[in-house]
């Protein structure tokens, strides 16, 4: 695996995990991986920078089964015509595949909330991204461990 | 919950009325395996993704909430979320499959 350019927490938190995979010659395509869901995020925010908090996100801290683990994200907003959030994005970073799903709203949603079932393929982070209407985007982080990993019956 | 049919792979839970203003909580869940793309058969070939990728619920025609569906959610999605009453009317639900196939529910609203 190439060196990230960046340092940051996410980094330093996984260089040793990225060490380990390249060790143990696993495909890098396997796994997502935090590259691929900055990318994601990159592709569905741009410029924007997330601001941490303002988006609650409601995952277990562990999970015995990883083919159906509840997830509600919701994020507090009038819900206004000039102040609603338009989406909120879900990202796995540890999954095949770095996107979960992304939830669209407008003022007439009412609530900025969905409930959903997820598949998680081991322990990693789980992260939710919100798009306001007026451009801010907001950003959650959930760790959470699986025993028996999803995406695979 | 709407009548079952037992063939009919979607079902969507939602109340006959409302008042004006009021937050209508709405429950969907739709028989589907979700296939990753990832998963191998009996004779160890791989079944091809298959996903519901977009899910729609319209009230009158107007979208008041959409989800694009990855290969992280679940088999048999089940998705929970709400709209605020305005007017009586239709409420449709569309479930659209990778393979073309287009699921759709409808719900009848009284908002008084």
């Amino acid at each position: 695996m190439t060196e990230k350019p960046r340092l940051t927490r996410r980094t330093l938190l996984r260089d040793g995990i990225a060490a380990t995979v390249a060790l143990t010659a696993v495909p890098v395509s396997a796994w997502a991986g935090p590259d691929m869901v900055e990318r994601e995020i990159w592709r569905r925010i741009g410029a924007a920078k997330p601001i941490d908090g303002r988006v609650v996100l409601d995952l277990p801290t562990f999970a015995e089964n990883g083919n159906l683990v509840p997830l509600t994200v919701r994020v507090e907003s009038p819900m206004t015509e000039t102040d609603y959030v338009e989406s909120i994005h879900v990202f796995a970073e540890w999954n095949p595949f770095a996107v979960v799903g992304a939830f669209y709203f407008t003022p007439e949603s009412g609530k900025a909330e969905v409930t959903t079932r997820i598949r998680l393929a081991k322990t990693q982070e789980v992260t939710a991204i919100a798009k306001m209407s007026d451009g801010k985007v907001y950003r959650a982080t959930s760790r959470i461990d699986i025993t028996i990993g999803g995406c695979e019956p | 919950m709407a009548e079952p049919q037992s063939l009919h792979p979607a079902r969507v839970s939602l109340p006959k009325s409302a008042r004006r203003g009021d937050l209508v909580e709405v429950k969907t869940i739709i028989a589907h395996p979700m296939e990753t793309g990832l998963r191998t058969d009996e004779t160890g070939r791989r079944v091809e993704q298959r996903l519901i990728h977009t899910f729609t619920c319209a009230v009158n025609g107007r979208i008041v909430f959409k989800a694009e569906l990855y290969t992280g959610i679940s088999a048999n999605p089940y998705l929970i979320f709400h709209f605020r009453a305005r007017e009586s009317g239709t409420v449709e639900f569309l479930w659209r499959d990778d393979d073309g196939s287009i699921y759709r529910e409808t719900a009848s609203i009284d908002v008084t």
